[in-house]
């Protein structure tokens, strides 16, 4: 009996000794394998790569307002974006003007996007009821004074397209 | 640590205590772990918190439903969508909501493509806690595979708030369902070698057999759910016990292991990134066509009265409880996070072993720190 | 058969001895050839450690799917350069209560062990700088008087963290020092002679770990563990883990100090390589395939200095590979490989050896 269990704990220690060796040599083909394989190396040459760089279209980079050709928005200063917003990253700032028929009428003055406290969201895009905003795809916002975090997204001068209905 | 408890703990003069965190070398957090020593034996160990308390429920109480959502991403921030999933359960089942078919079966892939997701991030993050530093980089290269699919359906690799309440924020993009096919067939590939190298390696079995032993009962008496319960031997999985979205539609199994270590929670984890992939098959090319919402007033005011709903994240069991007085804002929203029950039982498991095995449980505990705090 | 007399060192040091003794005594003479090869092997050793350093980042970035340093010099060469520029301007923090001269004398020691060891290494045919009758028994001495360095630096820090550290690694070495010895002295019986060039030039039909076929593989296999565990590297790094506890016994050290560590623990790797290139893969002898005339007359035109550094990297990049793929043991776990598996694992192959020789049964 005690040579059986003498024969059974020598046989376990090389067994064991064997399939260790064994176990780590399948673990070093895996590295192996990619050494072997420059081809593998998944990093993108970030900053020499900026002319080809395509961000995907859906990507949330920071929230503006589109301009056509003529300097035309749809945003009509409702001011649902500010009211839907979490956290007050929108500010909203409207003009009474008068219109073609002479009653005064709200108009955007300046539409202020708090770029610092955005948390991309997407609620004020959703819920605009004239489509005006939506996400662009600059990423790099990285600035030296904190005030230029703030951006107006109405560009000077521009005024609202004609169709859009209030 | 107030004096009384530590004249009680530090009965020999040979003890010492040190700090672990709140900085740490790994990835789970800002954490801090006071350490009750002898020689390198850990006698007691006490997890201080509240270093990324961000007062999530009390901002709760101020903002509209729709609004909660992007506030619920950021506590388990690894199981984004499954957060989200859980708030607009309970607000449709308050409002008797039925969402369509497609929202259901869009939530449920999604939900398992982030339970993948964050699988693979807790691999890659435990095996650089145990020195093999390669695997870091292995889980995570395939884990930019699942966040590529995200950036082009929602725009966001990490933080959605696209599952919203009665359905979701926007349609998912047309090429959704090739590019999880493509996924499926790549990381059914990959997922071999994960096991080639570290869950055959001898060195990796014998620093996780036998180490952080949990037993079934302590299990249930700290309320560890998830893979870490799992592995121990009791079965929490809410997918099956109550079975929400499209999870009654799916035939998967319940990962368990009995050991109750180490091991047995990698096991439980590992076998769980196969059953999701099943999953994610089943799933993938039954969308039915639809609208991606419910008709939803503007504004969302739930009835007054109180609910309560469970789902299954990544590392265990959240609930979601509101309180409404008929308001837009709720009267008071409650999580039962998953990661809150799971680090309080690290005391118990980590007495009598060594300090190099207190990295390793609290590596397959699977903690995420801000959900602790919220 | 062996190396031709093309790529004969002697000649050349030979030349230059004769050159010095024209112009000054003997005693002068040999104090100025001290000097030379002196200097020459501190350049050697601070070439050698930047370059290693380099080839490390770059083999561990091509196995983890990434590129390593490209950006400081064309394909990140002056990386290394830039990172000594900047150890070398980094503050010296002196610690309060710390024992001042043990706490500055720790580097020193850890450089003076490796340098020693590295003087008896061959390079080529006469390019070895002492050649004792006692080479493997003088490389092993030397070597371990760099457990003083970690000790005394782990001591003289005067913090709980380092002493855990230090402590973990001079019990590590000096378990390991055991297995090292014994596979050496595998091929010591082999060759019957502990002078490094002799050992040398008995492989010059074959190297021993093909001549001496199982027990020479098995004692290279336990070489490779033992010193992979005596350098403080790959899976048994638990010393300095950066994910553990903090830096283990080089915490307290910052600039040039650190420096020193960290260049002395790669040239240890480059030594622990060199010395399994020399003893059992047969130095700078080329690789022979029995009477393949055509083959070996090729094999020949490569300088044996060549063959030297090409086997020594191969060695290294073995060591590398370790690092890189498998998970740390824990220091229980460590002492458990060496006194219960590779100790006796040794021993056995030892005399397992010692019988093959008297019989005769190897090639």
């Amino acid at each position: 009996m005690m040579n059986f269990e003498l024969m059974n704990s020598i046989s376990k220690y090389f067994s064991d000794m064997f399939s260790g060796l064994l176990s780590l040599w399948a673990g070093m083909r895996v590295t192996g394998k990619y050494f072997i394989s420059p081809r593998a190396i998944v990093t993108q040459q970030y900053p020499e790569n900026r002319a080809t760089l395509k961000m995907e279209e859906r990507f949330k980079g920071e929230i503006i307002m589109p301009h056509d050709e003529n300097n035309l928005h749809a945003c009509t200063g409702c001011g649902i974006c500010e009211m839907n917003c979490p956290n007050g990253s929108i500010e909203i700032i409207t003009d009474r003007i008068p219109n073609a028929e002479g009653k005064p009428e709200r108009v955007i003055d300046k539409h202020i996007y708090h770029l610092s406290m955005c948390t991309f969201c997407g609620l004020c895009v959703k819920t605009c009821p004239s489509d005006a905003l939506a996400f662009g795809q600059k990423f790099e916002h990285a600035v030296f004074d904190r005030n230029n975090l703030t951006k107006v997204l109405n560009q000077p001068g521009s005024k609202i397209r004609k169709e859009i209905k209030k | 640590m107030s004096e009384e408890i530590r004249d009680v703990i530090i009965g020999e003069s040979e003890d010492y205590i040190i700090n672990i965190g709140p900085q740490h070398p790994s990835t789970h957090g800002v954490l801090r772990f006071e350490v009750c020593l002898k020689g390198e034996t850990v006698k007691y160990l006490i997890p201080h918190i509240g270093y990324i308390h961000r007062g999530i429920e009390k901002m709760c109480e101020a903002i509209t439903y729709p609004q909660i959502i992007h506030l619920t991403d950021r506590m388990d921030y690894l199981s984004a969508h499954i957060n989200n999933e859980a708030v607009c359960l309970c607000v449709e089942n308050a409002l008797q909501v039925e969402v369509p078919e497609r929202v259901k079966y869009i939530r449920t892939i999604l939900a398992e493509l982030n339970r993948l997701a964050s699988h693979q991030l807790w691999w890659s993050a435990f095996g650089m806690d145990l020195g093999a530093l390669t695997t870091f980089f292995y889980g995570l290269r395939d884990r930019e595979k699942i966040l590529d699919i995200f950036e082009e359906s929602f725009g966001s690799r990490l933080l959605h708030s696209f599952v919203m309440p009665g359905g979701l924020m926007h349609d998912v993009h047309p090429n959704f369902q090739k590019r999880i096919k493509e996924f499926i067939v790549y990381f059914r590939k990959k997922l071999p070698e994960y096991d080639q190298l570290l869950t055959g390696n001898i060195i990796f079995q014998n620093r996780s057999k036998g180490v952080g032993l949990m037993s079934r009962e302590t299990a249930i008496a700290y309320g560890v759910t998830g893979p870490s319960g799992r592995g121990s031997g009791w079965s929490c999985d809410i997918r099956k016990i109550a079975p929400y979205s499209a999870y009654d539609k799916v035939q998967f199994n319940e990962m368990l292991e009995t050991d109750g270590d180490t091991f047995a929670r990698y096991k439980v984890r590992m076998r769980e990134m196969w059953e999701s992939m099943n999953i994610l098959e089943q799933l993938v090319d039954n969308i039915p066509e639809g609208d991606y919402t419910a008709k939803m007033k503007p504004i969302i005011k739930l009835p007054v009265g109180e609910y309560f709903q469970r789902v299954e994240t990544a590392r265990g069991e959240l609930a979601v409880y509101i309180v409404s007085d008929g308001n837009k804002n709720p009267y008071r929203m409650k999580f039962r996070t998953p990661n809150f029950s799971n680090l309080f039982v690290m005391n118990t498991i980590t007495s009598n072993y060594k300090i190099a095995d207190l990295v390793a449980i609290s590596g397959s505990l699977d903690l995420v720190i801000p959900d602790i705090d919220r | 058969m062996s190396s031709n007399n093309l790529y004969d060192f002697s000649k050349l040091t030979s030349s230059i001895h004769e050159w010095l003794l024209g112009m000054m005594s003997p005693n002068w003479v040999t104090f100025t050839e001290l000097v030379l090869i002196g200097l020459l092997f501190l350049l050697f050793f601070a070439l050698l450690g930047l370059f290693l350093v380099y080839l490390e980042r770059k083999v561990c970035a091509i196995m983890q799917n990434r590129v390593g340093p490209n950006r400081v010099g064309k394909f990140g060469l002056f990386q290394t350069i830039a990172d000594l520029i900047k150890l070398l301007i980094k503050e010296l923090i002196p610690i309060r209560k710390s024992d001042a001269f043990l706490f500055n004398l720790a580097p020193f020691i850890v450089i003076i062990a490796s340098l020693m060891a590295m003087a008896a290494l061959p390079f080529a045919k006469g390019l070895q700088a002492i050649d004792f009758n006692i080479g493997v028994f003088y490389i092993m001495a030397v070597s371990s008087l760099g457990v003083v360095g970690i000790l005394l630096a782990g001591w003289a820090s005067n913090s709980k963290y380092s002493i855990i550290g230090a402590m973990r690694s001079g019990a590590q070495i000096v378990s390991y020092e055991l297995s090292v010895g014994l596979s050496l002295m595998a091929i010591v019986v082999f060759s019957g002679s502990m002078q490094l060039s002799t050992i040398i030039e008995s492989q010059a039909n074959g190297w021993w770990i093909f001549k001496g076929h199982i027990p020479a593989f098995i004692a290279f296999v336990v070489f490779l563990i033992a010193s992979t565990a005596e350098i403080n590297r790959g899976p048994f790094d638990l010393a300095e883990a950066e994910s553990e506890l903090t830096a283990g016994f080089h915490t307290e050290y910052s600039g040039i100090k650190f420096a020193f560590f960290f260049l002395a623990e790669y040239i240890n790797m480059f030594i622990v390589a060199a010395l399994a290139a020399t003893i059992f893969l047969g130095g700078w002898m080329p690789f022979h395939i029995g009477s393949w005339e055509g083959f070996n007359h090729i094999m020949d035109f490569i300088p044996p200095i060549v063959w030297f550094f090409l086997k020594t990297f191969f060695i290294i990049y073995l060591i590398m590979w370790f690092k890189w793929t498998f998970p740390r043991l824990r220091i229980d776990q460590l002492l458990t490989l060496e006194w219960k598996y590779l100790l006796p694992v040794s021993l056995v192959n030892i005399v397992f050896i010692a019988f093959l020789v008297l019989m005769g049964w190897h090639f």
